[in-house]
């Protein structure tokens, strides 16, 4: 077997390699329902990011277009510069499915062997058995394994290909306390590996503690990317609420450290991570009276920047 | 951002996709013994042509009487063929009807994370449905030998299993078709009410020539009728008739049709 022209293209000699992930403008819609709108995303190899947002927000629609399981009705789509599909056949990308996927009448090791068939080049059952934390249930029937076991099945399988990335879509759903952090150990031995790791979650605290990186998702778009406590500092500070009448936005948007305004009639709301210089400007340089300020916790931000409230271009998206 | 860890680079180049598309005897091994772990596929392919073998097969009235003019042998070999056809054909449907399983347990959509072509996929469940119905017609005429009382030429036991194991590969897709169409982990009782259907129209129980002359019309359309006929032929020694070839070339064709159009549904990138 010869390595394919795909690759080849991928990889001119002394080229730089290429970016794991590559979306650029992928938009994808169920019907009426735009899933992912305009998403450009790239993830370096080595990198640790966690896609973040609340159910609907468009997380498993953009995995399951890097993935290669739906195809994005407009953008481009590379994975180590080739098809999600090239890709897969060549145990370069696996997947831990948030749910299914396994067989109720194989034993958990018939599970792992049957997926290392399928491989070109695997490990050994053994090996991710172990890897996985379920060598001791490795003649158990999946179906009597519990949720935690069998998500660490599929986590096993995952690895059977030692794969160059590893995507995970909410992966701790369902399990409890312990179950999710014995899981994550594993992710993380894994990923110090130098494995690329792309998980989406809706825990704030799981992309916090695991990511070098979040990027996160609103109504099916990018609201933020960057490092976790870039988006903390912008999640975090503070918001100055003032009476000001004939507030203009782009006005209030200027004002230094302003990094999210809202305008309520005659009251504004303006978020900041420094709600000193804020406050101070608006009282030394507008007619803003009744100044409050609130500080917000961690979640209630994070809530703000993922919130259900429509986005103002997210009204207009009909059929294009 | 961190940066590419140089280990990265030439191991990528050297990855490759499997060869036969991810076609491997491991994973045919384990759906085989997926197949026997299931009671109801276990007990109708290997226990019901036995039990059945034994109370008509053997039946001391009838079992020695010639199975007709000209034929090579006795109704007791007659009735070891019909039965024979019935737990190949319910071995290889269930082969193919696994699919629906697969499907409703989500394990298809995981192989699509998997190298395994669509085309590699169709060819472990149409292999295990043969190895299935070969260890199905291979049982049930080591029961005829040891029991003594089914007689035909040497020749005729050899003839009529191939002729019995290589026809109930048509309704391997039936059960592709069905295993596509039916979203359900009870496809295994659905498709042995609907072979008992078409067992007793197509006249593998009861000779079609025993219906009233206006069933026997209608059993004559019936997929099962074709290949009943077929595979008592070379027994029989009667000839071949050329609407018996035509049943069988046009179910076949419809069974694949059938299950190529639900396939394409179920594949269909979204």
């Amino acid at each position: 077997m010869t390595v394919t022209s795909a690759v080849k293209d991928a990889w001119p000699p002394g080229g730089p390699p290429p970016l794991a992930v590559d979306l650029t403008g992928v938009s994808k819609r169920f019907g009426h329902v735009q899933a992912v709108r305009d998403v450009s995303l790239q993830i370096e190899p080595g990198e640790i990011v966690a896609i973040l947002g609340p159910n609907g927000a468009g997380k498993t629609s953009t995995i399951d277009v890097i993935l290669g399981l739906s195809t994005p009705n407009a953008g481009q789509v590379s994975v180590y510069g080739m098809t999600p599909r090239q890709a897969i056949s060549r145990g370069l990308v696996s997947a831990v499915m948030q749910t299914g996927g396994l067989l109720k009448d194989l034993t958990v090791r018939e599970t792992v062997e049957y997926t290392a068939s399928l491989f070109a080049q695997s490990k050994s059952p053994d090996e991710v058995l172990s890897r996985a934390g379920i060598t001791g249930i490795a003649d158990r029937r999946v179906g009597k394994c519990s949720g935690g076991e069998q998500q660490r099945l599929r986590f096993a399988m995952a690895l059977m290909s030692d794969p160059e990335l590893l995507v995970l879509d909410e992966p701790t759903t369902g399990m409890d306390v312990e179950g999710r952090r014995t899981f994550w150990t594993a992710i993380r031995q894994d990923a110090e590996l130098g494995r690329t790791v792309l998980f989406a979650t809706h825990y704030l605290e799981e992309a916090d503690a695991y990511a070098d990186r979040i990027v996160l998702l609103r109504h099916g778009q990018i609201v933020a990317d960057g490092t976790a406590s870039e988006i903390k500092a912008k999640a975090a500070g503070r918001t100055v609420r003032a009476t000001l009448p004939d507030a203009s936005e782009g006005a209030l948007r200027e004002i230094p450290g302003a990094d999210q305004v809202e305008i309520r009639g005659d009251t504004v709301l303006v978020h900041s991570s420094d709600s000193d210089a804020v406050a101070r400007y608006l009282l030394t340089r507008t007619q803003a009276r009744d100044l409050e300020i609130a500080a917000r916790g961690i979640e209630e931000a994070f809530l703000a920047l993922t919130g259900d409230d429509p986005l103002p271009d997210a009204m207009n998206t009909g059929a294009s | 951002m961190s940066t590419a860890p140089s280990t990265v680079g030439p191991e990528l180049s050297t990855r490759r996709p499997p060869a036969f598309g991810g076609f491997n005897l491991t994973a045919l091994k384990l759906e085989v013994r997926r197949l026997l772990r299931n009671r109801r596929t276990l007990i109708i392919t290997m226990i019901f042509p036995v039990f059945f073998f034994l109370i008509f097969g053997l039946n001391s009235k009838i079992a020695n009487q010639s199975a007709g003019a000209g034929s090579h042998g006795n109704i007791s070999a007659f009735v070891l063929i019909s039965l024979a056809l019935y737990g190949a054909v319910f071995a290889t449907m269930a082969g193919g009807a696994m699919v629906s399983i697969e499907r409703a347990q989500g394990w298809s959509r995981q192989l699509r994370l998997t190298p395994l072509s669509p085309a590699a996929y169709i060819s472990i469940k149409v292999v295990t449905a043969l190895v299935l119905g070969a260890g199905s017609v291979a049982t049930l005429f080591i029961v005829g030998l040891l029991t003594h009382k089914a007689s035909m030429p040497g020749y005729l036991w050899i003839v009529s299993a191939l002729c019995v194991w290589i026809g109930s590969l048509i309704f391997a897709a039936l059960g592709l078709f069905l295993g596509y169409l039916l979203p359900t982990e009870n496809v295994m009782q659905i498709i042995s009410l609907i072979l008992t259907l078409l067992s007793f129209a197509g006249g593998v129980f009861i000779p079609v020539s025993q219906f009233p002359t206006a069933v026997q019309d209608i059993a004559k359309w019936t997929p099962l009728y074709g290949l009943n006929q077929l595979v008592h032929t070379p027994l029989l020694g009667n000839g071949v008739d050329w609407t018996w070839a035509v049943n069988v070339v046009a179910w076949l064709i419809l069974f694949v049709a059938g299950a190529i159009w639900r396939f394409r549904k179920d594949t269909a990138r979204v």
